[in-house]
């Protein structure tokens, strides 16, 4: 444990060691260090800045959507209120063809009784004439009762 | 168990004595230089002698910490960081926020001097736990060197070398910061002062001896704080080393269990004092 040279060589390496730090060790470290850190405060920012940015896209995509809502709801209902109308509108139609379509018919039915009852006139003349004519055993002249016939015919 | 040497196995004594040996290179009192053969050449020598073993572990450590940081510092960027750059960057981190804690002034050199001692150190005091036979061994039958010591901080020149220099820097900074009549009255003119011009002058002699003292005794407190713990600590390795080799482990495992703590502690302490001593420097009182 003798105190000698080695001390002064000692401290000569140790301010070699110490500069050789100062130069080339401590420096690009501490800048290294710093640049990360103001590039980490920075997108820290950005971060900040773009949640920002969504909350009020969120907010304008909100009011969007329910301006949307609302006219698809007023869309609907104008949808639902037309529908109605047409369907009203095909009843009216629908009914108004179906008494026309029945008032025809009827017409027609009636004429159809009308000219049955005709030919059944007619039918039942022949029949009464040629029945009477068996029953007088005779030619009755037709045109001569055609009168009394007619008669008859009116009241079947 | 002491390793078997060529004339015999040494007692328990010689051997603790061979490991605390340093290998000296030095002027021989016949004026001749050369390698001193045992402690008592060793000590004739005096100063004009170099311990080549302390000198070649603690440079060779240095120069492992400056490599590995300068490749850590090399392509230094502020993107992701490789592994080494990481690891720099941590150790970095943490003593820039020891001086940041502690040192508010602006000063390049005390980051990187804090730095410096601080792994340098730690690294030093590492090779404590590397097995004590192991290096004077390999260094004694492949190399015939007799004496190697490889704890550089177990050598009291090695910490008095860097305390001085801490010194140095302590004296440097408080002339340069409260130039020499500012730092000679901080030497004189307290503890002990007065209004009165007279007494005031009277007490000079009284305060240079107690702020002298105070003075002094922060280099060499320094210095003998690392060394006594890193010496202590290599002893008792040593002493285990004196157990039959299949009993070594159930002392030694524990010790140096416990001597990670102190070294880490030791090298800390170290980087801690001579930032708060070069603060002291810097400020008025």
């Amino acid at each position: 444990m003798n105190i000698n040279l080695t001390l002064i060589g000692q401290a000569i390496s140790f301010a070699g060691f110490v500069l050789f730090c100062m130069k080339f060790v401590w420096p690009p470290l501490i800048a290294a260090m710093r640049e990360r850190q103001a590039n980490i405060a920075e997108g820290l920012a950005a971060a900040e800045q773009s949640a920002q940015a969504q909350e009020e896209a969120q907010a304008e995509v909100d009011t969007i959507l329910g301006e949307a809502r609302s006219q698809a709801a007023e869309i609907v209902s104008q949808a639902q209120k037309r529908g109605n109308e047409i369907v009203d509108d095909a009843k009216q139609t629908a009914i108004s063809e179906s008494d026309r379509l029945k008032a025809g018919a009827q017409a027609e039915l009636a004429q159809d009784v009308v000219s049955a009852r005709e030919s059944l006139r007619q039918q039942v003349s022949s029949i009464a004439v040629s029945g009477a004519e068996k029953i007088l055993k005779r030619e009755v002249d037709a045109n001569a009762h055609a009168n009394i016939l007619d008669d008859l015919i009116a009241k079947i | 168990m002491a390793t078997e040497s060529g004339h015999g196995a040494p007692t328990a004594s010689e051997y603790i004595q061979h490991h605390l040996q340093n290998l000296t290179w030095g002027k021989h009192p016949d004026g001749s230089w050369g390698i001193a053969h045992g402690a008592l050449e060793a000590k004739e020598m005096g100063f004009w002698a170099i311990h080549l073993d302390s000198m070649f572990w603690s440079i060779l450590l240095g120069s492992i910490f400056c490599f590995l940081f300068w490749l850590g510092a090399r392509r230094a960027k502020a993107g992701v960081p490789g592994p080494l750059q990481n690891f720099c960057e941590l150790l970095v981190d943490f003593v820039d926020g020891s001086v940041k804690d502690t040192f508010h002034g602006k000063n390049e050199m005390i980051g990187p001097l804090a730095l410096t001692i601080a792994v340098w150190v730690f690294l030093m005091n590492f090779m404590d736990l590397i097995p004590v036979d192991f290096i004077p061994e390999a260094a004694k039958r492949w190399f015939g060197i007799e004496y190697m010591k490889v704890v550089p901080t177990t050598d009291v020149n090695v910490t008095l070398g860097m305390s001085l220099s801490v010194f140095l820097l302590i004296i440097f900074y408080s002339i340069k910061v409260k130039s020499a009549k500012g730092f000679l009255a901080e030497l004189t003119l307290q503890p002990f002062t007065s209004d009165n011009k007279f007494i005031k002058y009277a007490f000079v002699p009284v305060n240079f001896l107690l702020e002298g003292v105070g003075l002094i005794a922060k280099p060499i407190s320094l210095a003998l704080r690392l060394f006594g713990n890193l010496y202590a600590g290599e002893l008792i390795f040593i002493l285990i080393a004196l157990l039959p080799f299949y009993l070594q482990w159930t002392l030694s495992i524990p010790w140096a269990i416990f001597h990670i703590l102190v070294i880490v502690l030791q090298a800390f302490i170290f980087m801690m004092l001579t930032i708060v001593y070069l603060t002291m420097a810097h400020e008025h009182h």
